[in-house]
């Protein structure tokens, strides 16, 4: 099935088997590596992406859903090589270790931060409830998001 | 010479990529002309195999071939295991590597295990290479299986290995049992705990996964993947499971995405994919599953254990004895039977000094998933079980157990300290970080909150973890008493560049623990020049030099100390080159601040950048000094180093729901001098966070035929960020003498002590309602269970 959706701004027209899932044509075709596989179910977030303005988890979706959608991936959220506050705040507080979660932890993080501008800490927790970390435990991710917020207002 | 940089809390390097999504892991790779690998795993716990139809699979579109045991019968040898319980005596011919029991590659004839790799399908794609496994039929017969050690052990059970009659891979034992049952039989108290230590799956984020590469015209192989230990890879994989030279493979562990042990062993996929690259001529590409990680990659505890404590009335522990179980899965992972046994079972005093102590650890074959490693491993296992007995002995004599523990752990005035079973504590104040951990918890308010809780409808729970840790594996002598089969050295190299850029290379590999950032900072430090002069290089067996691997939080201590000896030689040169150049006898060259020189004598100096391009150049150099400035060390330590610290929980328990709540939490670590806080409270953070997942919900079940029943993260329960309560952290520290800096072991200690402290802390809560013990996870299912039976 031939599909046209936009990839961090450019735009991707493919011809897709149905069954092809969103992350795979992200990474495999589109060559964005950033959105990982970190299960087959849907549990652990390392495939999040924002379609349209709402995030979700690649691994969950066809391709052809996304046919006519916006996509942004963690390669597209700021360019040449900058980091947005959010990012920052994640290196500064150590919020990354091994780094396999983060793409997807920053995806969340962006669109809860998009929905919230001033989260307290149970709305971050919750915010990133469908990311899982094995490396830091969480709490740097906690207090980077509560930097970024201090640091914006 | 020492700057501030070492201490500091710099940020990690290598971040900013992560956070951009530009890390390239190994199952981001894309070689040209790539193929994809895909396993068929058998369906049973323990069958035999009838037969393998792969015709249809062979017929699936993108499909370039299908290979089973048989196809490598007498081309891949057994997967080696290289801890050997009890020691091996000699490294000369005939080696020891031979070990009963170990696992083929691909199956053979009978599947011992639920995810055992039976046949491998590679195609163009990956989708291909998935959907034609799907068409590969295995007819098993199934065959009795077993899945604890007791069932295994039992007269008749179903054997898994001709070789290993009985299942028993290993009857280990430490310390003295004449003395120590001596001094149980005659002494004040005596208490008893049975405990079972669950089986559980280690999970880094990162799924396996591996690439194999063949240059025909060179004959050379490369294989990407997923290791903690390149170097030993390298040799396991070419002498021993392909057969090929040495200089022929060449191994790079790309970004690894969490480790936490299970990537320090080696897998059936890493020589398949070699073997699969040369006979196909392209390079193939072998990603795992969470489902295939869960049932192939190494599971983490497992100990089945029986514990006595003796004591006196007034609460001076006399003697310990303890029995364990441990469950190794259907084969000899790389090292496991050595983390089940000689980690665990020497580690079972403690931090305490306990005069008569005896460990016996029976190490038996099931048809599970092997065993291995997971943060912590052995030493979590034995603080456990010690830390839960201590409590009920301090409960028998009616005295408060945190007491109990500071009159009974090894004072500061007995270092070096024998533990009675093996280890020689290095160094310490054990009772002041227990203290520490007391006064940030608030202790002696605690009763008054236990009041309040009641009155609120909560059962509230306090628990003491204290623990000491082995770590820093480790002299290599002392490795082979323990039946370690090759050198625990680590080694690094150092080379200036001409303009005083510094490249150092170590043998050790990252998974996730900042490495290019803090041993930037040893080298800077040492060497008396910015860190962003310095560049870290790593995991190429090819570029680095020789070095055993990141495992028993090792790289930072015994390879660190390699780093720090590298730059000293380096300084040394440098001076004595200095003091040639500026006309003065070396002594009277002193070297701070990245300059070189003479007190006293105004302008006579050189830069370190002066002397990197002086030696660089060679001209006029002392007579015999060499030119250039690139060193090369090894650092094989004299013992093992001994973090510890005393972890502290409180917690608050629904008596009607059984939900548990974790109120407060205290952590105190003295992992002596800590070069980068920043990175070590990360690590600090992420291990008490593994240890609560284990605590609070982590389990791996199999039923009776061996069928995984958590084989997915929808049915195994991962810690998420509203399960993690904050920590309130400290630390002292206390340098180990073992190494000239003086650092301890910090990536994984700080999970030893989370278990015992949560089930310390849940048994103190669940007293009131007539519980004695309860084994983890601490489920609200099972505590309200537990609840309602105690009630009757
Ligand atoms: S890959 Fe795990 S949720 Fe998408
Ligand atoms: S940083 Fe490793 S999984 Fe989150």
């Amino acid at each position: 099935m031939r599909i046209t959706l936009t990839v961090n701004g450019d735009r991707v027209e493919q011809d897709v088997p149905p069954n092809v899932l969103l992350v795979d044509l992200l990474r495999d075709t589109c060559e964005l590596t950033g959105a990982k596989v970190g299960c087959d179910t849907g549990q652990c977030g390392t495939c999040v992406v924002r379609l349209g303005d709402r995030s979700v988890k690649s691994c969950q979706m066809l391709a052809v859903q996304a046919d006519g959608a916006e996509v942004t991936t963690v390669e597209g959220l700021s360019g040449d090589g900058e980091l947005t506050p959010l990012q920052e705040a994640l290196w500064e507080e150590h919020g990354a270790q091994c780094g396999f979660c983060v793409p997807g932890m920053v995806m969340s993080l962006t669109d809860l931060l998009e929905r919230d501008s001033a989260p307290d800490e149970q709305a971050i927790r919750a915010g990133i409830a469908g990311n899982l970390c094995r490396c830091t435990g969480y709490g740097a991710v906690v207090r980077a998001v509560q930097k970024a917020v201090k640091d914006k207002s | 010479m020492t700057t501030e940089t070492f201490g500091a809390g710099l940020k990690d390097r290598d971040v900013p990529a992560m956070l951009r999504g530009d890390t390239t892991f190994t199952s981001d790779l894309r070689l040209p002309g790539m193929l994809h690998m895909e396993f068929v795993r058998s369906e049973h716990g323990h069958a035999r195999i009838d037969g393998i139809d792969t015709a249809e699979a062979r017929e699936m579109p993108g499909v370039v071939t299908v290979v089973t045991g048989e196809d490598l019968a007498g081309k891949l040898m057994p997967m080696p295991c290289i801890w050997i319980p009890g020691g091996v005596e000699s490294h000369f011919p005939p080696h020891p590597y031979g070990v009963p029991g170990a696992g083929p590659v691909l199956a053979e004839g009978v599947v011992r295990f639920i995810g055992e790799p039976v046949a491998a399908v590679v195609a163009e794609t990956a989708e291909q290479a998935r959907a034609a496994a799907r068409k590969v039929a295995v007819a098993y017969t199934p065959l009795a299986a077993v899945t604890t050690p007791r069932q295994a052990l039992a007269e008749g059970a179903p054997q898994l290995h001709d070789a290993v009659p009985g299942n028993l891979n290993a009857l280990w034992t430490c310390g003295d049992a004449e003395r120590t049952d001596a001094a149980i039989a005659e002494a004040e108290v005596v208490v008893e705990l049975d405990l079972y230590n669950q089986r559980t799956i280690n999970n880094p984020m990162e799924p396996r996964a591996a690439v194999g590469d063949y240059d025909p015209v060179k004959d050379e192989y490369t294989l990407y993947a997923t290791t903690q230990s390149p170097h030993n890879h390298r040799f396991l994989l070419s002498a021993l499971v392909l057969g090929i030279p040495f200089n022929k493979l060449r191994v790079i562990a790309p970004p690894i995405g969490g480790s936490f042990g299970t990537k320090g062993y080696l897998y059936p996929d890493m020589p398949l994919v070699l073997f699969l690259a040369r006979t196909l001529g392209r390079p193939v590409r072998w990603a795992d599953t969470r489902e295939g990680l869960m049932r192939s990659t190494v599971q983490g505890r497992d100990h089945l254990q029986h514990v006595t404590l003796a004591g006196t009335r007034d609460g001076r522990i006399t003697a310990l004895r303890c029995t364990s179980y441990a469950n190794l899965g259907a084969y000899p992972s790389t090292i496991g039977p050595g983390v089940a046994t000689a980690l665990m079972g020497r580690s079972v005093t403690g931090p305490y000094a306990i005069p008569n102590a005896f460990c016996e650890v029976h190490a038996v074959f099931t048809n599970t998933v092997p065993l291995g490693a997971q943060r912590g491993s052995g030493r979590a296992e034995a603080t456990t079980i010690t830390e839960r007995v201590l409590d009920l002995y301090a409960k028998e004599i009616g005295a408060d157990p945190a007491e109990v523990r500071l009159r009974n752990m090894v004072p500061p005035d007995r270092f070096p300290y024998e533990n009675g079973l093996g280890w020689t504590y290095d160094s310490g104040d054990y009772a002041a970080a227990l203290r520490r951990a007391l006064e940030l918890a608030d202790y002696s308010k605690l009763e008054v909150l236990r009041r309040e809780a009641r009155e609120r409808g909560k059962l509230l729970g306090v628990g003491i973890g204290s623990f000491v840790a082995i770590c820093g594996v480790g002299p290599s002598t002392r490795m082979q008493a323990e039946g370690m089969l090759g050198g625990t050295w680590e080694s690094a190299n150092i080379r200036v560049h001409p303009n005083g850029e510094v490249a150092a290379t170590i043998g050790s590999t990252s998974t996730g623990q900042s490495h290019t950032t803090t041993f930037a900072q040893i080298v800077a430090s040492e060497l008396g020049i910015d860190p962003s002069a310095v560049t870290i290089f790593q995991a190429d067996t090819q570029k680095a030099p020789y070095g055993q691997g990141t495992y028993g939080s090792r790289s930072y201590s015994v390879g660190g100390p390699a780093l720090a000896l590298a730059a000293r030689q380096v300084i040394a040169k440098m001076r004595t080159a200095a003091a040639h150049f500026l006309g003065v006898p070396e002594d009277q060259v002193e070297y701070a601040d990245g300059t070189f020189s003479v007190p006293g004598r105004e302008g006579a100096s050189k830069t370190f950048q002066d002397m990197a391009m002086a030696l660089w150049y060679g001209w006029s150099l002392p007579p015999g000094m060499e030119p250039t400035l690139d060193v090369t060390t090894f650092f094989d330590p004299p013992d093992f180093n001994y973090p510890y610290g005393s972890h502290l929980a409180v917690v608050e328990i629904d008596e009607t729901t059984g939900e548990l709540e974790i109120v407060r939490y205290v952590a105190v670590h003295d992992v002596g001098p800590i070069g980068n806080p920043l990175v070590v409270n990360g690590q600090f953070e992420g291990s008490i966070a593994h240890g609560l997942g284990q605590a609070l919900m982590e389990r791996a079940r199999y039923d009776e035929t061996g069928a995984l029943l958590t084989a997915d993260l929808t049915t195994y329960a991962m810690p998420r960020a509203h399960d993690i309560p904050r920590f309130v952290m400290d630390t002292t520290e206390t340098p180990s003498p073992h190494n000239p800096l003086g650092v301890k072991g910090a990536g994984e200690i700080a999970t030893v002590p989370v278990t015992a402290a949560v089930a310390n802390a849940v048994c103190d809560a669940l007293r009131e309602a007539g519980v004695r013990h309860l084994d983890m996870p601490y489920t609200p299912e099972k505590i309200w269970r537990a609840i309602r039976e105690a009630k009757g």
